[in-house]
């Protein structure tokens, strides 16, 4: 039950750190969208090239679950339907292997917004 | 008294000038407060999120679908600890710490979406809820199929 949590930690921390510093080196150009964007495509990218797979045997969630990981997931998948299905593979891919990421994030976000008042 | 005329504003300050003054009267970014703080806070997130991982397994799940079920299981814990507010005070602590992670994603949804309520449930509610997550899905998506076009032009 408590495997891979110091890895974890350690592993997520310094994701997390990368994305502070691209904040605080780079003000004001760097909003929170933009660490977003920069991590999702920038883990497509390592997976693409291999890089990021290690990443997830060593951290587990610490490298799945930062918004790299997500990126990792879509390029993956992407690379996996190709294999097995061709070009179209290459545009089913990616969404099939994070459908649910992007579903429950679209429902839970909705039931969220709908249940919550805002502040003020 | 009403007559009484102001003094004029004295504004010798051309704007380079300017510039460098208020750089100057800026609060330096304290780096490695934030960079502490963002470890630890990132840090703990993901710790959390193996527990869920492991929880998932233990019960039968594979790797692949305990990690799935995992990030699922975030998405609705950031979604509602922005909800109670509670989300806000951890990122004003924690800052990237708590934007990387998928409860930050989580979070850059919910937030917008209930600031704007009152313009509606359609271009309120469901068109804010992709302020952030739009341009995340528009170039994580692409590179996607970028990189499954290259996958399938090099096999």
């Amino acid at each position: 039950m408590f495997a891979m949590i110091i890895p974890a930690f350690i592993v997520g921390g310094v994701i997390c750190v990368i994305g502070q510093l691209l904040m605080d080196l780079t003000k004001p150009a760097f909003t929170p969208a933009h660490v977003l964007v920069t991590f999702v495509t920038g883990g497509a990218i390592l997976g693409a090239l291999g890089l990021y797979e290690p990443l997830i045997k060593i951290g587990g969630a610490g490298a799945s679950i930062p918004l790299s990981g997500f990126g990792y997931s879509l390029s993956k998948g992407a690379m996996e339907a190709v294999g097995k299905r061709g070009i179209i593979g290459a545009f089913s891919g990616g969404v099939e292997a994070t459908a649910v990421g992007i579903a429950s994030a679209v429902f839970f976000g909705y039931l969220m917004s709908v249940a919550f008042k805002p502040k003020g | 008294m009403a007559n009484q005329s102001l003094r004029k504003p004295t504004l010798a300050v051309s704007p380079e000038n300017y510039k460098t003054l208020a750089q100057q009267y800026t609060p330096k970014p304290t780096i490695v407060k934030n960079v502490i703080r963002a470890f630890a806070v990132g840090g703990i997130i993901c710790a959390i999120g193996q527990v869920i991982i492991n929880f998932f397994v233990s019960v039968g799940l594979t790797s692949v679908e305990a990690s799935t079920a995992a990030t699922a299981t975030m998405i609705f814990l950031g979604a509602l600890l922005t909800g109670l507010g509670i989300y806000d005070e951890i990122g004003k602590f924690g800052g990237a710490g708590s934007i990387v992670p998928v409860t930050g994603f989580s979070n850059s949804i919910v937030s917008p979406a209930i600031e704007f309520k009152r313009e509606g449930y359609v271009l309120g509610v469901g068109a804010k809820l992709f302020t952030v997550a739009g341009p995340v899905l528009v170039y994580g998506i692409a590179t996607s199929i970028v990189v499954g076009i290259i996958y399938f032009l090099i096999h």
